[in-house]
């Protein structure tokens, strides 16, 4: 930056935009954005299927947010560096595609080093392709978006369901198994008194009354949220 | 707009480009899963003789040193040179009874007792279920069982790769005290059929398809063993008279 400047001063009848910084202000509203204020589950409500289903355990939903957050961020990095060329008539089926291409690569990579944990998320990884996560930012960001600001894009979005993901998981394994991570986090001494792990917890309605009060939480405390609906 | 040519040759290109791409993870990644395929079989088959670890090494130790494979020709004698491994499960399922060929795991455990582990395969309601059931060396008692299923619903017939189901088989018994075979059966409890408590488990309410379908896997599968069982007991009875042979 500080090398451009003489020369910008040299020739101040051309208006030479300043090159972007990687973290600029605006790149990094794209990669905070959807970590609250267009959280993909609890504002944009994408990726609920996934969100029931494999988050019983904290160890599947941390794999299927990791994988997510690989393909969502890639897939977006990908089509935004093709996205003068594809033909808009195709231009869906391209992004499927990718998508497609990623995440079998995902599933495929699962299956060689983590078996048991591909075993546990099943056909879940697969339908990472049909997660509308994926589609939406490829369609409404990278499209239109340069490369970087894409991947920033798709990171934030992987994350931003990863979080809520997350959240579901610890709060379902915990009042569900009375574990986290597989160790046991309730003592003994509870079970000794009468306490019973509670059934629902491992049931998908436990995760949509947990997302639901989730969403809750976000909108009382989230003033931008307010006016929305 | 792009013109036709453009996108027909754009779709190709693209399409041949994936397809070298996933080709290459295919192959790249292949004997590592399989590595892993080969993993799940043996700790199953060790499951259905209570032993479970979640350690790799540990079933690799406990496979090597106290599993012995065989495959049983359908009269009872034991094939030579044929490893478990090379037989398909599924398509020996599909042969005259006379033709098949009977992968078996002998597994010798703590206090030199050996336990028979006999692989099964069936049909559930939405794909495949098979599993492994381990008997004593009364050739009547049941020691353990495991099963898994491909994609029966989670809740209902899934339950049969659970523990709780698992587990009631333990101590069955599937043979009557004539010495017939009568298999252990998957039913209700409330149903009324001749066999007694010895030889019945409690099915799963809501997965009957799947329940039925273990009841026949069991029978269809533990009945071709028999010829080859009651050769052994023979052995064993001849031995024990004569102890000089």
């Amino acid at each position: 930056m500080i090398a451009d400047r003489p020369i910008e001063q040299q020739t101040p009848t051309v208006p030479v935009k300043p090159k972007e910084g990687l973290f600029s202000k605006k790149n990094r509203q794209v990669l905070r954005d959807p970590l609250d204020d267009s959280n993909p589950i609890t504002v944009q409500i994408l990726g609920i299927c996934s969100a029931l289903a494999v988050t019983v355990q904290v160890k599947p939903a941390l794999i299927m947010a990791l994988g997510v957050t690989v393909v969502v961020a890639f897939s977006n990095l990908i089509i935004s560096l093709i996205r003068r060329s594809i033909p808009n008539r195709i231009r869906i089926i391209v992004q499927l595609i990718v998508a497609a291409m990623l995440v079998t690569i995902v599933d495929q990579l699962l299956k060689a080093y983590m078996f048991d944990v591909s075993k546990k998320l099943s056909v879940f990884v697969g339908l990472i392709i049909t997660n509308c996560i994926v589609m939406g930012r490829l369609e409404a960001f990278a499209l239109a978006q340069k490369p970087w600001p894409s991947f920033l894009d798709g990171i934030g979005n992987g994350v931003g369901y990863g979080i809520i993901l997350i959240t579901v998981a610890v709060f379902r394994e915990v009042l569900g198994s009375g574990t986290l991570l597989g160790y046991k986090v309730v003592p003994q001494w509870f079970y000794d008194h009468g306490y019973v792990n509670n059934g629902l917890m491992l049931l998908p309605p436990a995760a949509l009354f947990l997302i639901g009060l989730l969403i809750w939480w976000q909108r009382s405390r989230n003033r931008k949220l307010i006016n929305v609906s | 707009m792009h013109s036709n040519q453009y996108t027909l040759i754009y779709a190709a290109v693209l399409s041949v480009l994936t397809a070298i791409v996933l080709a290459a993870a295919a192959e790249g990644l292949k004997s590592a899963q399989e590595a892993n395929i080969a993993l799940e079989k043996k700790a199953n088959i060790l499951r259905a003789v209570r032993f479970d670890s979640p350690e790799r090494q540990a079933i690799e130790r406990e496979y090597r040193e106290h599993v012995r494979e065989m495959v049983l020709s359908a009269a009872g004698g034991e094939l030579p040179g044929v490893r478990p491994d090379e037989v398909d499960l599924k398509e020996e399922l599909a042969r005259q009874p006379a033709d098949r060929r009977l992968p078996l795991y002998v597994y010798s455990g703590k206090n030199g007792r050996s336990y028979y582990i006999i692989p099964m395969r069936g049909v559930g309601l939405w794909g495949p279920i098979w599993g492994y059931v381990s008997l004593e060396s009364d050739f009547n008692t049941v020691y353990g069982a495991f099963f898994d299923h491909k994609g029966e619903t989670p809740g209902l017939g899934a339950e049969i790769a659970e523990q709780p189901f698992q587990q009631q088989f333990q101590g069955k018994k599937i043979r009557d005290d004539r010495q017939q075979f009568v298999s252990v059966s998957v039913v209700k409890k409330t149903d009324k059929i001749s066999v007694g408590d010895q030889h019945r488990v409690d099915a799963i309410s809501g997965g009957t398809i799947t329940s039925r379908g273990t009841d026949a896997m069991l029978k269809n599968c533990i009945a071709p063993y028999l010829p080859y069982f009651d050769k052994i007991s023979r052995n064993i009875a001849q031995k024990r008279r004569d102890p000089a042979l």
